[in-house]
C-alpha cells in the first residue's frame, strides 16, 4: 500500500529546527509505511497570523523541505484576512518556490468574499488548496469555518478542487454537509479514531473524494492511519484514500514543475 | 512476534503496517465495551472480532452503563455475554450515585465473580472527591477488585448535543488514594497531559493506551510514565482498533517494554 500524508505540522514534535523537527517525523514515518509527508504551517502558531507571521512560518517551511525535498511537499500558510501578503506568499512560494499547495486555517471563515482571489490565484497555480473546518459541539473559535462555510466558498469556484480539512471533524455532519458539492474532498486528519467514519465516507462521497492524512505531530500517525486500516472498505478504496486520490490532485502541479512522485 | 526485527530489515517508508500479521504477539485489552452504544451503530466485540487481532483476553464493560438506570440488569447481561466467550473477562459498572450502590458491588463481586469494576464518573455526574468514591475503593480493595475510571469516552468536540460530559477531573485522585493505599486503579482514555500534569507519582495506579496521541507518543509517555504501568487498551469498538496496535508499532519501545504493555502488565494485575 503506498501511502501519502496530506497533513502534517512542524509543531508538537521534538527537534529545535524546522529541519529537525521534519526529520523526526519522517523517522516516525517510516515505522509505519509513510511514504510523503505535505507539511504546512511553523514551529509556533497564532490562530490569527499577522502578515510578517505568515512569512516568518513559511520560511521555516521552506528551510525544512530544503533538506527533505525527496519525501516531503509544502503548502504555504495564508490567511484571508491579509489578502496583499497572502497573494505575494503565493508567488514566493509556490510560483517562484517548491510548494505545491495552499493551507488556510481559522483566522477568517472561508466563505468570505474577499478570499477569492486567493482561491482563483492558487487555482491558476494547479495548487492544491487546503481548508480546515470544524462543526465542534462545544463551539467554534470566531474564525473558524465550518463545512458549510467551505460549500459556500466551492460553489463559487465549482471546478476548483478543495479539500474540507478534518471532514469538520464531527463527521457525521460534515460529510452530509459537503456531500453535494462534488468539487469538496474529505480529509479523514486530526480527529479521534473513531469507529465508522471511513466507511460512511466511501458511502455518502464515493472512496473518489477521501484522502487519508494524520494532523501529526500533534496526533499520531496510528490513530489516522487506523480509520483507513481497520475501516471495512476494499483494498482498492484504501489505496485511493492512502495515496492516489491526493496524488491525482497534485500531479498537475508536480508536472508542471517538473517533479516525479 | 518480531516487529521491531521486521521493520529494521524493512525498506523505510516501503514497510507495509503489520497491524494483522500473523506473527503479531496476541494481546490482553483492557479496554473495549459491549452493547449497544447510545448514538453509533457499532461493531460488536465478538469471537471473530477478537480472533482478527489476536486478543487473548479482553476486558469488557458495557455502554449500555452509560444511560441505563437498572444498572443491576446491565451488569446481568453483561455477565452472561461473557459467559458465552471465555476470552472476555467483564468489567461490572457501578453507578456510586444510584441508590444501594453497595449492592451492585456486591452482586458483581459475589454472584458474577467479576474482578474488575469500570466507573463512568462524568456520565453518572460526580466527582472523584465524593466520598462514595473513596468508599468504593475501600470496598474494592477488601475484596482484591481493580476499579477502572474511564476518563473520558468521546473528545467534547464531537459530542452528542444532548450527551455532553467532560472528562473527569484527576486532580483529587492522588491524594484519595494515599488514604486507601492498598486500592488498584487503572485510568481508561486518559491523555498525556491529564495523567503528566497530576499523578506522577502515584503508586498502584495503571493507565491504557487508547487516547495517548502524538507522534511516537507511547514512546514520549514511557520518558516520564513507568513501563510496569501502563496496559494496551484499545477503547474499541468505539474506536478503531488498529490505533492503539498501530501506536505500538511507531513508537521505539524494547521487546521487553512491548510485552509487558501488550500482556505482561495486565496479566500481573489480576
Ligand atoms: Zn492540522
Amino acid at each position: 500500500m503506498r501511502i501519502w500524508d496530506l497533513h502534517c505540522h512542524l509543531s508538537g514534535v521534538a527537534g529545535l529546527t524546522p529541519e529537525d523537527r521534519l526529520s523526526e517525523l519522517l523517522r516516525y514515518a517510516d515505522r509505519v509505511g509513510i511514504e510523503r509527508l505535505c507539511i504546512y504551517m511553523g514551529m509556533k502558531w497564532a490562530q490569527d497570523p499577522t502578515p510578517d507571521d505568515l512569512v516568518k512560518q513559511n520560511d521555516e517551511v521552506l528551510r525544512a523541505l530544503d533538506k527533505h525535498s525527496d519525501r516531503a511537499f509544502g503548502f504555504v500558510y495564508l490567511s484571508a484576512k491579509h489578502i496583499e501578503r497572502s497573494l505575494s506568499e503565493l508567488e514566493r512560494c509556490v510560483a517562484n518556490g517548491p510548494m505545491l499547495g495552499v493551507k488556510l486555517w481559522v483566522a477568517q471563515h472561508c466563505n468570505v468574499p474577499e478570499i477569492d482571489p486567493i482561491i482563483a490565484r492558487a487555482a491558476e497555480l494547479k495548487a492544491v488548496i487546503f481548508q480546515h473546518t470544524w462543526f465542534k459541539t462545544n463551539g467554534n473559535y470566531v474564525g473558524e469555518s465550518t463545512p458549510d462555510d467551505l460549500v459556500a466558498l466551492a460553489k463559487r469556484f465549482p471546478k476548483v478542487p478543495i479539500i474540507c480539512g478534518h471532514t469538520g471533524g464531527t463527521w457525521e455532519l460534515g460529510l452530509r454537509a459537503i456531500r453535494d458539492q462534488k468539487n469538496l474532498f474529505a480529509d479523514l486528519a486530526g480527529s479521534d479514531p473513531t469507529w465508522g467514519i471511513t466507511e460512511m465516507a466511501v458511502r455518502e462521497l464515493g472512496a473518489d473524494r477521501i484522502i487519508y492524512g494524520s494532523d501529526s505531530g500533534g496526533r499520531s500517525f496510528a490513530s489516522q492511519l487506523a480509520k483507513v486500516h481497520g475501516a471495512q472498505i476494499s483494498e482498492a478504496d484504501k489505496q485511493k484514500i492512502f495515496c492516489d486520490n491526493l496524488r491525482g490532485l497534485m500531479l498537475p502541479i508536480l508536472e508542471a514543475k517538473g517533479i516525479k512522485a | 512476534m518480531n516487529r521491531r526485527h521486521f521493520l529494521g530489515h524493512t525498506a523505510a517508508f516501503a514497510a507495509a503496517p503489520i497491524v494483522a500479521d500473523e506473527k503479531q504477539t496476541r494481546v490482553i485489552d483492557c479496554n473495549l465495551h459491549l452493547g449497544r452504544h447510545p448514538n453509533r451503530d457499532l461493531p460488536q466485540v465478538d469471537s471473530a472480532f477478537l480472533s482478527k487481532h489476536h486478543i487473548d483476553q479482553a476486558w469488557a464493560g458495557s455502554f449500555e452503563a452509560l444511560l441505563h438506570r437498572d444498572i443491576a440488569a446491565v451488569n446481568q447481561r453483561l455477565a452472561v455475554a461473557c459467559k458465552h466467550q471465555p476470552r472476555l473477562r467483564p468489567a461490572g459498572s457501578i453507578h456510586l450515585l444510584l441508590p444501594a450502590w453497595k449492592d451492585d458491588f456486591n452482586r458483581c463481586v459475589d454472584t458474577h465473580g467479576m474482578n474488575i469494576l469500570r466507573l463512568h464518573p462524568s456520565h453518572h455526574g460526580y466527582t472523584l472527591d465524593d466520598p462514595s468514591f473513596t468508599q468504593l475503593l475501600e470496598l474494592a480493595s477488601a475484596r482484591q477488585v481493580l476499579v477502572q475510571i474511564v476518563t473520558q469516552l468521546e473528545d467534547q468536540r464531537t459530542q452528542h448535543p444532548l450527551t455532553q460530559v467532560a472528562p473527569v477531573d484527576l486532580k483529587p485522585l492522588t491524594e484519595i488514594m494515599k488514604r486507601v493505599p492498598s486500592a488498584r486503579v487503572m485510568l481508561l482514555n486518559a491523555n498525556a497531559a491529564m495523567v503528566t500534569k497530576t499523578l506522577q507519582g502515584s503508586t498502584n495506579l495503571w493507565l491504557d493506551m487508547a487516547m495517548i496521541e502524538g507522534v511516537g507518543g507511547v514512546e514520549n509517555l514511557l520518558k516520564s510514565w513507568p513501563t510496569e504501568k501502563l496496559c494496551f487498551g484499545s477503547h474499541a469498538p468505539f474506536f478503531y482498533w488498529e490505533s492503539s496496535a498501530l501506536k505500538l508499532q511507531e513508537s521505539v519501545l524494547t521487546s521487553e517494554q512491548l510485552v509487558a504493555v501488550q500482556q505482561g502488565n495486565a496479566q500481573a494485575l489480576l
